[in-house]
Parts: structure tokens; C-alpha cells; sequence
């Protein structure tokens, strides 16, 4: 086997740190389900609560993004 | 990175136009600050273009309208009437973001956002005058944010420390939303679309597999489109929902 373990290493940690998108993925699909439950239920109170909704999608897709990021840093940016 | 290796970090390199000193202080002109002023002097040119006060409006003027009346449906909707009088400040946000965001899906093009001295500067910005606006409209009142009413006593010693931290962990999140967002999305793209013309040395089955990689690419730009006004929206409307604490707190 070539290369040192410390890269091989870096990479799977890479790899484990994106696990954490599971989490921003099954936050959003929850956002977006959950609104399309209760606009197809009530559809005229709809609209008013897109705000809501979008603010929701990127607090819980900020979380899954985080993760990623984490990735990226060990990947790239880690000494 | 080696030879002829993807390298998708590569666009985020701040490169140096005109080196500049001043008492040890490295204020050199950089992509990063060239492309800064770009979007702000792109805001300003559109909006005194738009500012018109023509008896019908044009198409620009339009525009510049509904852009106004966009904002302040949002202050209204979610920091109140006297949120209004932070109009000028979240307008400004929204579209130096929106446009620093527009830029940088030109291709070659630098993103200013994707670098989290531009929006750590912007975050504690926004973290800074909120606590200002709470603490001199409010007084020792504004501590009653960390406190919400109507809940049992016991549970204040558990709440209370959660909100403090919550309240101060803000700026982080906000300037690391945008920051992830555009930094994920400019990763991906172009890790996608490297992977499209690495696709195309292999022959038949590599021209089928650009095709697919490339007609992804184009969506996933569609994507990020959506992506660079959403993230806009939402810094602009957390400013407005913080605004709305430091206005209100207590509630």
C-alpha cells in the first residue's frame, strides 16, 4: 500500500464528518412535508406562511451544511 | 493538489491586484475587494437608475418598487410597524447579499459571501446593532428576552441558560448559513461539471455519461440560483426576526 495513513485517515474523516447531512436531509423533508400537509388541508392559509417555511428549510439545511463544510476543512483546510 | 487533479478550492483563492501597506496593516486590493465594491456599486447604479419617480413606471422602476415593497411587507410581517424605521438598514443587507450572491454564479467569477470574514463582518454587524437597538429602547427590560413570561418558575433555571446561549450563538449561525451554502454549492458545481469533462476521454459511454453529468450541472446552477436569492431572503428575514426581539422583548 502507497501513501501514509495520516492522509488515508484525513479522508475518512472527511467522509464520516458528511454523516451529518442525514440530519439537515430528514429536517428539510420534515419542513417541506409537514407544510404540504397542513396547505393541501387548508390551501388559503397557505401562502402566508411561506416566509415560515423558507426561514425553517435554511435554519434546518444549515445544519446539514455544516457538516459538509466540516468536511471540506478537514480535506482542505486542516494542516 | 497534484497534476490535473480536481481542485475545487482553487476558486476561492484570494489573489492579490495592487499590494497596499498602511502601518503594518496589509490592506491590499484584492479579488475579494474589487468584487465587493462591484456589488455594492451594482446596488447603487440599479437603485438610482430605479429611483425614477416617473407618474407610470417603467420597467426599472417597477422593479425598484417592487423590490421596495417586497422588504417592507417582510419588516411588517415580522417585526412590526415600528420595524419600519430599520427599513434602509435590511434593504441594504438584502441586496448587497443578493447581488455579492449574483455575482458569484457568473462563471469565473470570485464569491465574496463563500468567505466567512465577509459574512462573520456582516452577522456581527447585524448581531451588534440589534443588541444596541434592545438595550437602549428597552433598558434593563431587554433582559426579559432571556426570560420568556408564563411558564413555572423551576423551569427558568434550565431555559434561561439555553436562551443566553442561543442568543449569543446568532451571529455564528448566521454567518455560517450563508457562508456553507454558497462555499457547499460552488464545491458542488464544480465538482460536477470537472467530473462532466473528465467523463469525456472515455469514449461512447463517456459522451453518454457527460451528457447526463452536464444536463445535471445545468439544474443544479438553476439550483444555486435559487439557493443565492433564498439565502438573501433568510439573512434578511432572521434581521428582521432578531430586530423584532430587540423591538419586542418578552414576548
Amino acid at each position: 500500500m502507497e501513501g501514509n495513513i495520516a492522509d488515508g485517515m484525513k479522508y475518512l474523516g472527511a467522509g464520516l464528518a458528511t454523516i451529518g447531512a442525514i440530519g439537515g436531509a430528514i429536517g428539510v423533508g420534515n419542513i417541506f412535508g409537514s407544510f404540504l400537509d397542513g396547505a393541501l388541508r387548508n390551501p388559503s392559509a397557505a401562502p402566508a406562511q411561506t416566509g415560515n417555511l423558507f426561514v425553517g428549510a435554511a435554519l434546518a439545511e444549515a445544519l446539514g451544511l455544516f457538516s459538509i463544510v466540516l468536511g471540506f476543512v478537514i480535506l482542505f483546510a486542516a494542516p | 493538489m497534484a497534476d490535473g487533479a480536481i481542485d475545487p478550492i482553487h476558486q476561492f483563492e484570494v489573489t492579490t491586484y495592487q499590494a497596499l501597506d498602511l502601518g503594518g496593516w496589509d490592506i491590499s486590493f484584492t479579488n475579494a475587494a474589487a468584487y465587493l465594491l462591484l456589488a455594492s456599486g451594482l446596488v447603487i447604479a440599479f437603485f438610482s437608475l430605479a429611483s425614477r419617480s416617473a407618474m407610470v413606471p417603467g420597467r426599472l422602476q417597477s422593479l425598484g418598487e417592487i423590490s421596495y415593497e417586497f422588504i417592507a411587507n417582510m419588516i411588517r410581517s415580522t417585526a412590526g410597524e415600528d420595524g419600519l424605521k430599520y427599513f434602509p438598514f435590511v434593504f441594504t443587507l438584502f441586496f448587497f447579499i443578493l447581488a455579492a450572491n449574483l455575482i458569484g454564479m457568473f462563471p469565473y467569477a470570485f464569491t465574496t459571501t463563500s468567505h466567512i470574514i465577509v459574512t462573520g463582518v456582516l452577522a456581527m454587524t447585524v448581531f451588534t446593532l440589534v443588541t444596541l437597538i434592545g438595550i437602549f429602547k428597552n433598558g434593563f427590560g431587554w433582559l426579559k428576552l432571556f426570560a420568556p413570561s408564563g411558564i413555572p418558575w423551576p423551569i427558568y433555571i434550565l431555559l434561561v441558560p439555553i436562551e443566553i446561549i442561543s442568543y449569543f450563538a446568532r451571529p455564528l449561525t448566521l454567518a455560517f448559513r450563508l457562508f456553507a451554502n454558497m462555499l457547499a454549492g460552488h464545491i458542488m458545481l464544480k465538482l460536477i461539471v470537472s467530473f462532466a469533462a473528465l467523463m469525456a476521454t472515455f469514449g461512447l459511454v463517456g459522451w453518454v455519461g457527460t451528457t447526463l453529468t452536464v444536463t445535471m450541472a445545468v439544474a443544479i446552477t438553476a439550483l444555486e440560483f435559487l439557493v443565492a436569492f433564498l439565502q438573501a431572503y433568510v439573512f434578511a428575514i432572521l434581521t428582521c426576526v432578531y430586530l423584532s426581539d430587540a423591538l419586542h422583548p418578552g414576548h
